[in-house]
């Protein structure tokens, strides 16, 4: 697999910007995703999130899909990680959990999963375009056989405009998981309400003075 | 795209900084000459003619000023929440066109600096990063007040984004693209024409919801007057800048204004034609005409934000919140459907089905509004009825 993207990468022109630009955005993505993981503050944690967010917009404009760029800093980097912050910066970084409710083989269980979770994201996505038959550049889009899925080309994707194409996509084949996902949030938000919601009683509202001898009514019970 | 193309970009792009760094430096002038004679007062009006170099001795002023941070800052975090906020500000109008297309040397120069796909998007995302200098600057200074006015800041911008962000996607749906260029050529077409004078169609007039919210929200996200609570100096001392001085602070004063000035040519952009009108005269004279209908259109609202200042008094946090989620978000959720709606209508061919369809959907959201205080009023079960509570007053003790 790793042989055939390195043959690929050489066959781009050695100045092309676009390989110089993946080298280092590439790092770059990969340092702030590390550190986000290391970091002890949580603060620092979540802006190397939103460092990590910022290179992978910036990989998706070198791939030409610039609405999914624009996106992703509009909708992770500029909201959610804002409410993340948001919720760190009220609860106080300085409250930090203990780190003792680990479930038992939690450490070994989360690796072996991850390795799961990253090969089977390689072999439904990435595997079936690094066959020998998966060629793209000059033949995109013709099946030269051999197996492997041929590339469609940016051109193909982008003809008659890279945002309208997405939402062609969107709202023709694609309408039901789209739809099904925005139920998902909205039941999400839904669930957040009911755990989060506290009954006001007409007493915490109103203002008073503790009497030891008169204790109020919750505390006679 | 030889030397000559590179050149021409360069220069673009310069003029840009140069309209937008000098805009800024007089917007903060007239900002106070025009707040003192509202206050009827004099405002600056020593240095250069009328008081015009006052913010160049300001900014020099500032930038020999002892730079004293505070013991108990995050030290990485504090130095950089100025440079996102002055950086986000300084891009964010790369998309606005600010001038006509001419000719130069045989080649069409257009005065944007870059007009991609997406761009008006790029406008909510730059605004949406920009959030990160106020509230970083608010954590990492380590002390209440400015971590009060941080939170109170990301708190608002993200409330206020989401009726902009409709607000800008009813004009889309509108315009029929994202594009700054073409949204700016479809509104030269004429409306009508009242003998010689030609109305241009622009989209003011058909969006007129839509640009009083963006009007509304975008006076919040620049976090000015009446909705400048982040920094409210009544109560927070300033607010998120309260630990910063010097250059530092500088930026951050420098990132807001550039803001106004940003939001403004947005409204000029997406509403009010951007830099088109009456061309006349000769060639020069019409490759400067645009620049010049440019900086008028944003000069007037400047001025309404100034008015803004001088006017309203600073609005109450709740009532931030409830016009916020209360009134713009529905309303822009209903001009975002009833733009689609005619749009829709206006493009479809079979015209009866559309208008049966809507009328269903109407049918049905009657029928919610109405059923609704039914369902929410049902008393739970798990909880005896009370008997009624006796009125009950702040006293101090029972």
């Amino acid at each position: 697999m790793s042989a055939a993207v390195l043959a690929q990468i050489a066959a781009e022109p050695p100045g092309s910007a676009e390989f110089w630009v993946f080298l280092l955005i590439g790092a770059l993505s990969l340092g702030s995703a590390l550190a986000m993981v290391l970091m002890r503050n949580a603060v620092h944690a979540a802006l190397m999130l939103v460092l990590n967010f910022f290179t992978i917009a910036v990989l998706y404009a070198v791939l030409e899909a610039q609405f999914l760029a624009v996106v992703q800093i509009i909708v992770y980097a500029g909201a959610i990680m804002v409410l993340f912050l948001f919720v760190i910066m009220l609860l106080g970084v300085d409250r930090t959990e203990p780190v003792t409710r680990k479930l038992p083989g939690q450490g070994p269980l989360a690796v072996l999963f991850g390795i799961l979770l990253f090969g089977a994201l390689s072999a439904s996505v990435v595997a079936p375009f690094i066959g020998p038959g998966s060629v793209c550049g000059a033949a995109a889009g013709v099946d030269a056989g051999g197996g492997g899925l041929p590339c469609a080309g940016l051109a193909a994707a982008n003809e008659g405009g890279n945002v309208e194409g997405i939402g062609a996509l969107l709202f023709t084949d694609f309408v039901w998981p789209f739809e099904v996902t925005s139920v998902l949030l909205v039941i999400a938000a839904l669930g957040a309400i009911v755990l989060g919601r506290q009954d006001e009683k007409a007493e915490d509202l109103v203002d008073v003075v503790r009497d030891p001898a008169n204790p109020p009514d919750e505390e006679r019970r | 795209m030889d030397l000559v193309d590179v050149a021409i970009t360069f220069a673009v792009a310069l003029g840009a900084f140069a309209l937008w760094l000098v805009g800024t430096a007089l917007l903060i002038w007239g900002e106070r000459r025009v707040i003192a004679l509202m206050q009827t007062r004099v405002g600056p009006n020593r240095l250069g003619p009328f008081g015009l170099l006052q913010t160049v001795a300001d900014g020099a002023k500032l930038f020999f000023k002892e730079d004293i941070a505070p013991r108990n800052i995050d030290r990485f975090v504090y130095l950089g929440a100025p440079f996102v906020s002055a950086t986000v500000a300084l891009v964010t109008f790369a998309v606005i066109p600010y001038g006509g297309t001419f000719q130069v040397s045989g080649r069409e120069v257009t005065l944007q600096v870059w007009d991609p796909n997406i761009g008006m998007l790029w406008i909510l995302a730059m605004s949406s990063l920009g959030v990160y200098g106020i509230f970083l600057a608010g954590w990492s200074s380590g002390s209440k007040y400015p971590l009060l006015g941080g939170v109170r800041s990301s708190a608002q911008l993200i409330s206020y984004e989401l009726a902009m962000g409709l607000s800008l996607a009813a004009v889309f749906i509108y315009a029929g693209t994202l594009q700054a260029s073409q949204i700016v050529a479809n509104q030269q077409i004429p409306l009508f024409e009242l003998g010689p004078i030609a109305v241009p169609a622009w989209h003011v007039v058909p969006m007129l919801p839509a640009f009083v919210i963006f009007f509304l929200t975008s006076v919040a996200e620049t976090q000015r007057p009446p909705f400048d609570l982040p920094e409210a100096e009544g109560e927070l001392v300033a607010g998120f800048h309260t630990e910063y001085s010097g250059a530092k602070f500088a930026m951050f004063f420098l990132a807001e204004f550039m803001n106004v000035i940003t939001f403004s040519a947005v409204m000029v952009t997406l509403f009010f034609g951007g830099p088109s009108g009456p061309l006349f005269g000769p060639g020069w004279l019409q490759a400067l005409l645009p620049t010049v209908y440019f900086i008028a259109k944003v000069g007037i609202f400047l001025f309404v934000f100034i008015w803004l200042r001088g006017t309203l008094p600073r609005m109450r946090y709740d009532r931030l919140m409830d016009l916020g989620w209360k009134v713009l978000l529905p309303l822009g959720l209903f001009w975002v459907l009833a733009t689609g709606f005619a749009v829709v209508l206006r493009t479809s061919t079979d015209q009866g089905t559309v208008l049966r369809i809507a009328g269903v959907g109407a049918g049905v959201a009657l029928l919610l509004y109405l059923a609704a205080p039914l369902l929410a009023r049902r008393p739970r079960r798990d909880t005896q009825p009370e008997p009624e509570p006796e009125p009950k007053f702040p006293t101090p003790s029972r």
